[in-house]
């Protein structure tokens, strides 16, 4: 099922070491357009420093990565720029602007790059308020919101620009089970409202399992194991049954050694 | 020492993108004039406090020392020249490292440690233009105006002791003062104020730009603040004396 021509982004034998010390050893994958992709692993994979190599924040030692059939380590300041206005990025604490309202967090990407008037502004800003639930929140300082909230005025702001590609980063980290139940919905709702296709980077293998089309399991800087939800529940494979179990022990071993292995 | 090196290079080039950005910052003058505002009139109650508090004791000291010699009606220009060329520049942007430059490097270095730089940059906004330059433009207006307001009423002090408690001679204590201070003491001051009000913003902004993304990193950030811009600001108004004199 992974044809290069529908792949929105993909990422070849990629290899990456910070400090001497690999975080990717062939690190290969892709993701599907208008689909919802899960990459898991267990903390300390490198899962975040993945989302760094996609949207050229780093470079890679050797491979390749496409995203939207470019790669982002060749682009100058410019290109590159443009290539993340296509990307909507939700960090794991939600990276509000502190010094901005959350009215003004959300259209904070419209007004830098969208040459939509004030009324067109606060139109599109409420709307993606009113899509998360936080339509009344619009003047609150981020300080006054909760985790749940600030995530979903995250990913409201997220979305404002109506980008083609989605990166979640850790989105269920820390939030109670409502505001888990919350934020899948939206991921769902978002990715099925057409022509987006969304990243998910975690470790919460059940919430991942609701949602996800298809899931990559990372481990020792690379995948182990790949496939939809039910193919990794099915899995034989020792790593893949001890992430989705919770075993304490086992291929990735419980006591922690120098060279990682 | 190689490290000193690496640090001033770092910081050379980080100055180069600050004045690359400049020239966008400038369409965008709101973000400018809130930082005029948070690093400049949040400093004004210290620095004026400080000012009449210095300018007092500059009062008392010079009418002392100059009674011995029975010259008390030079006290006024003695002040002026005093708080214009080198308490003035030199105190104010002291405490204005104190006081906005850790404030700006540990707002930055939270922005650091909570994602917000990294947020922007993925929504393909340049943190430099957006955070760094604005702030860093903020000082560099801020201290000349500081300076000017310190010596103001550094004078005044001055003449609350000299002319109110001493009895010198209101008259003559403004008219010397007057006659003696030339245009070039002022613009040496002038361009103190600039050239410290420049150092102390760089310093801020790049310390907390750089600033390690923990609680740990920002203390570090806020820290270094403070320390390199008094070095500094010490440094150059001694190689800018030693120009002028």
């Amino acid at each position: 099922m992974n044809t290069a021509e529908d792949a929105l982004l993909t990422v070849c034998d990629v290899h990456y070491a910070i400090g001497g010390r690999p975080i990717f050893a062939g690190l290969s994958l892709s993701a599907q357009r208008g689909k919802i992709t899960a990459i898991m692993g267990p903390s300390g994979t490198g899962k975040t420093t993945l989302l760094r190599l996609l949207t050229g924040q780093v470079y890679p030692d050797s491979g390749e990565i496409r995203v939207f059939g470019q790669d982002p380590a060749t682009l100058k300041h410019k290109p590159l720029y443009q290539l993340r206005r296509r990307m909507g990025m939700l960090f794991q604490n939600g990276a509000l602007l502190t010094d901005l309202d959350v009215f003004e967090n959300v259209a904070f990407p419209l007004r830098e790059h969208s040459k939509l008037s004030e009324s067109e502004i606060t139109a599109r800003v409420l709307g993606k308020l009113q899509s998360v639930g936080l339509r009344e929140a619009a003047q609150l300082m981020p300080a006054e919101l909760s985790g749940g909230m600030a995530r979903r005025v995250a990913l409201a702001r997220a979305i404002a620009t109506e980008p083609e590609l989605l990166i979640y980063d850790e989105p269920f980290v820390g939030l109670d089970p409502i505001s888990m139940g919350v934020i899948l919905r939206l991921i769902e709702e978002i990715n099925a409202g057409g022509g987006v296709t969304s990243l998910i980077v975690s470790h919460d293998v059940e919430e991942l399992a609701k949602i996800a089309d298809y899931s990559y399991l990372l481990s020792g800087g690379k995948v182990v194991a790949e496939g939809t939800p039910a193919q990794m529940t099915r899995s034989g494979d020792e790593t893949v049954r001890q992430f989705i179990g919770g075993l304490a022990d086992g291929p990735v071993p419980f006591h922690y050694t120098e060279s990682g292995k | 020492m190689i490290a000193a090196l690496r640090k001033i290079g770092a910081i050379g080039v980080f100055f180069g993108r600050i004045l690359a950005g400049i020239v966008p910052a400038l369409a965008r003058p709101r973000l400018i004039v809130h930082q005029v505002y948070n690093a400049g009139a949040r400093s004004l109650i210290i620095i004026m406090l400080s000012g009449l508090f210095v300018g007092m004791v500059l009062g008392l000291q010079g009418f002392d020392l100059l009674q011995r010699i029975g010259s008390e009606e030079v006290l006024g220009i003695g002040i002026a020249l005093a708080l214009l060329k080198e308490l003035g520049p030199v105190m104010t942007a002291l405490l204005f490292a104190g006081r906005a430059g850790t404030a700006l490097a540990s707002e930055i270095g939270l922005m650091r440690a909570t994602d917000q730089l990294t947020a922007m940059e993925m929504m393909a906004v340049d943190p430099v233009h957006r955070i760094v330059v604005p702030r860093f433009l903020g000082g560099l207006i801020a201290v000349p105006l500081l300076v000017a307001i310190f010596n103001v009423i550094g004078l005044y002090g001055a003449q609350l002791i000299a002319v109110q408690q001493m009895g010198i001679d209101a008259g003559s204590f403004w008219g010397q003062t007057q006659s003696a201070v030339k245009l070039d003491d002022v613009i040496e001051g002038v361009v103190k104020s600039f050239v410290f009000g420049l150092a102390c913003s760089l310093i801020a902004v790049y310390e907390g730009f750089h600033s390690a993304p923990t609680a740990a990193g920002v203390g570090l950030a806020t820290t270094r603040t403070v320390v390199t811009s008094s070095v500094l600001i010490l440094l150059l108004n001694y190689l800018l004396t030693a120009f002028y004199l």
